[in-house]
């Protein structure tokens, strides 16, 4: 099988307030169309890892690879792109603008990669918010909407311009079990319908096990 | 590559949602440059006018013949004591000699030169005006009434009557306001005029003129060229001055020197007459550029504080913008282009209300002695000023959005996203 995202020998530390090395050598990759969920305990480095497979974070050592391309050494410019194009990202804490209408929240990126024209952006747009259920929202303000329901505008978003990986940290961390169930279920179809390669990292041991494979993190280590 | 449309709809959302803010700030640009427009207007223009009042009517260059004592002295033409070290006593101008030499083929000569928009002859004569009993001491000056007219402004000076109506009078006099003031003397009434000689002549009064400058109304009239030739009994060549105006003013200094050299004659230019002038141009145009640019730095205070404070309100919005695929450079056009678009707005404001307060003060009555002509406050409209003001805005704008937006810029959007 492809691996869309592979790792090898990723090692970071933090300077400040003393020499911490929070990554030690993580080597792993995620296959095409795989869905994996990353646990461990808290302070063992997950967060930490997802920011430099995100590229938002460069400073470390050790190769990323996406798509088999090296991104390792890259500039901002061309990080931003790729963030752009090829990642989709969802946070525990939802992070929606809260100024700018449900479906101005999901065109953004679309808007930035400006492959599209504007119609077909909000068509696009309007398609994503049906397959989550959330289509009735699209505008209203951002900052008007439930917990979940924002939880849900984040994952369109993420999906807008078709990505070549879904990571989230913690997405359900902060949703009751109902809105839990409902993400996961959403991740769960997107992997059978679209073939969306999914990296999830959770505290949910239901939502883990769920998932086609579980990789355990223990300061700094992958275990498995 | 940047994507405009976005970035500047992202600005005017953040423009938008936060009104008071945005109108506060563009408001301090609005004033800066309101008071720049307002206050260039009016300077200049009351610079014109003064310009008006004293350079229009200064020949460029003028011509006439100083009264001096020779420079070579009888003794040095004998041979006898050339090699001798001459001491003379005492030494006095000869016999005056006011009278150009040799005028008509100058100004001819004059006329003919491309550089020279004009030139004038005049005929200066010392008389006493005679009113009754009144005597009083002053000037007669002979003019080409037409040529005055086309070359410095004259019609504008004369407050009753036409130059028409003393061309056509050769025994006409346009009397001098403070004199006519003097002597209760009016248009159509008769004035008598005497030489230094003792000869008397009649004149009428065709108008008043009124320079604005009490001296020289107090004691200077205006006829036409050959009446003052026949009161002083000179013939036709008899012309004292010659007034020049040139195409362009710059050249004055040179081509005044080279008269001298070329004539052989006393040539004085404006430069030379005017040159405490420009001084209070100057000092005007200091305090116009000081009040608008430390109003343009206040408003540009106000704008950096703004900004700052909305770039650490949008903290969150920036690591999303960032997270998502917004580089660097697009977050910090977002804040530069909202410090742009507060600078446009309220610098075109500012321009717009400017303007109005030129109008308004263009139509202020103001009513002087000393200006007849002038019956409202001279106001300069240059749009060579609108342009300096939007370029002004523009730049405080920039200057005040470029350091916050370089700070947004720089944001690392894991920090905020941890939430550290
Ligand atoms: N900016 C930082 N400076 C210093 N230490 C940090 C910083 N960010 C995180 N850490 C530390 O690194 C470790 C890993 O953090 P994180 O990746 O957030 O863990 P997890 O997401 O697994 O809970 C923690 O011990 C945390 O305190
Ligand atoms: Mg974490």
């Amino acid at each position: 099988m492809k691996l869309v995202l592979e790792t090898k020998n990723i090692n970071k530390h933090f300077y400040k307030p003393k020499d911490f090395h929070v990554l030690k050598d993580v080597t792993f990759g995620v296959e095409e169309g795989e869905f994996a969920s990353i646990m461990g305990k808290s302070g063992s480095g997950k967060s930490t890892l997802l920011y430099i497979l995100s590229t938002m974070d460069t400073d470390y050592t050790g190769e990323l690879y996406l798509n088999n391309t090296l991104i390792t050494g890259k500039h901002h410019q061309e990080l931003s792109v790729i963030r752009n194009k090829n990642i989709g990202f969802v946070f525990q804490f939802h992070y929606l603008l809260s100024e700018f209408s449900v479906i101005e929240n999901v065109m953004l990126p679309a808007k930035k990669l400006a492959e599209k024209s504007h119609s077909e952006i909000k068509h696009d747009a309007h398609e994503k918010l049906k397959m989550l259920h959330i289509e009735h929202l699209a505008e209203q303000r951002a900052s008007r909407i439930s917990g979940g329901e924002k939880q849900r505008v984040a994952i369109a978003r993420a999906l807008i311009n078709n990505p070549t990986i879904l990571m989230g940290d913690e997405p359900t961390g902060n949703l009751d079990s109902h809105n839990s169930e409902n993400v996961f279920d959403i991740f769960k179809r997107l992997k059978e319908e679209v073939g969306l390669s999914l990296l999830v990292v959770t505290h949910d041991e239901d939502f883990a096990k769920r998932t086609d494979r579980i990789i355990e993190m223990e300061d700094g280590h992958i275990l498995s | 590559m940047i994507n405009w449309k976005v970035i500047l709809s992202i600005a005017k959302t953040h423009l938008l949602t936060k009104m008071k803010s945005t109108v506060t700030a563009a408001l301090g640009v609005t004033f800066g440059i309101g008071a720049y427009i307002t206050l260039v207007s009016f300077m200049t223009g009351l610079n014109g006018l003064l310009d008006g009042l004293v350079l229009n009517r200064t020949p460029h260059i003028h011509l006439y013949n100083e009264i001096e004592p020779s420079k070579k002295q009888p003794i040095a033409l004998f041979d006898d004591f050339e090699n001798a070290f001459n001491v003379v006593h005492s030494i006095r101008p000869k016999q005056s000699q006011k009278k150009i030499h040799n005028a008509l083929p100058i100004l001819n000569y004059l006329k003919n030169d491309e550089a020279v928009k004009g030139a004038v002859p005049q005929v200066q004569a010392q008389i006493f005006y005679i009113s009754g009993s009144i005597e009083l001491g002053g000037n007669l000056i002979g003019i080409d009434v037409m040529e005055e007219v086309r070359l410095s402004n004259f019609q504008d000076y004369i407050v009753e009557g036409t130059p028409e109506a003393l061309k056509n009078n050769d025994n006409g006099i346009l009397l001098g306001a403070g004199l006519a003031k003097k002597m209760s003397l009016e248009p159509g009434d008769r004035v008598q005029i005497s030489t230094i000689a003792g000869d008397i002549f009649p004149l009428t009064i065709m108008g008043i003129y009124q320079s604005g400058l009490a001296e020289v109304d107090n004691i200077q009239s205006y006829v036409n060229l050959k009446t003052t030739q026949r009161i002083l009994g000179e013939a036709e060549n008899y012309i004292t001055d010659i007034n020049i105006k040139l195409w362009n003013m710059d050249k004055a200094v040179p081509m005044a020197r080279e008269m001298e050299q070329q004539f052989d004659i006393k040539a004085t230019d404006i430069k030379e007459a005017n040159a405490q002038f420009e001084t209070g141009s100057s000092i005007r145009n200091m305090i116009t550029y000081a009040v608008s640019i430390t109003l343009l730095i206040v408003a540009g205070f106000g704008i950096y504080n703004i900004l700052n404070m909305l770039i650490y309100e949008k903290m969150k919005d920036i690591a999303i913008l960032k997270a998502t695929g917004f580089s660097g450079r697009d977050v910090q056009f977002i804040f530069l282009s909202q410090a742009m678009l507060i600078g446009i707005v309220g610098g075109i404001l500012g321009l717009l209300i400017g303007f109005g307060l030129s109008v308004l003060i263009d139509n202020a009555p103001f009513e002087t002695e000393a200006l007849p002509t002038i019956k409202t406050f001279p106001v300069n409209y240059n749009a060579l000023y609108y342009v300096i003001g939007i370029i002004f805005a523009l730049i405080s704008t920039f200057i005040a959005g470029y350091l916050p937006a370089n700070k947004a810029k720089k944001i690392d959007p894991v920090r905020i996203i941890r939430g550290t």
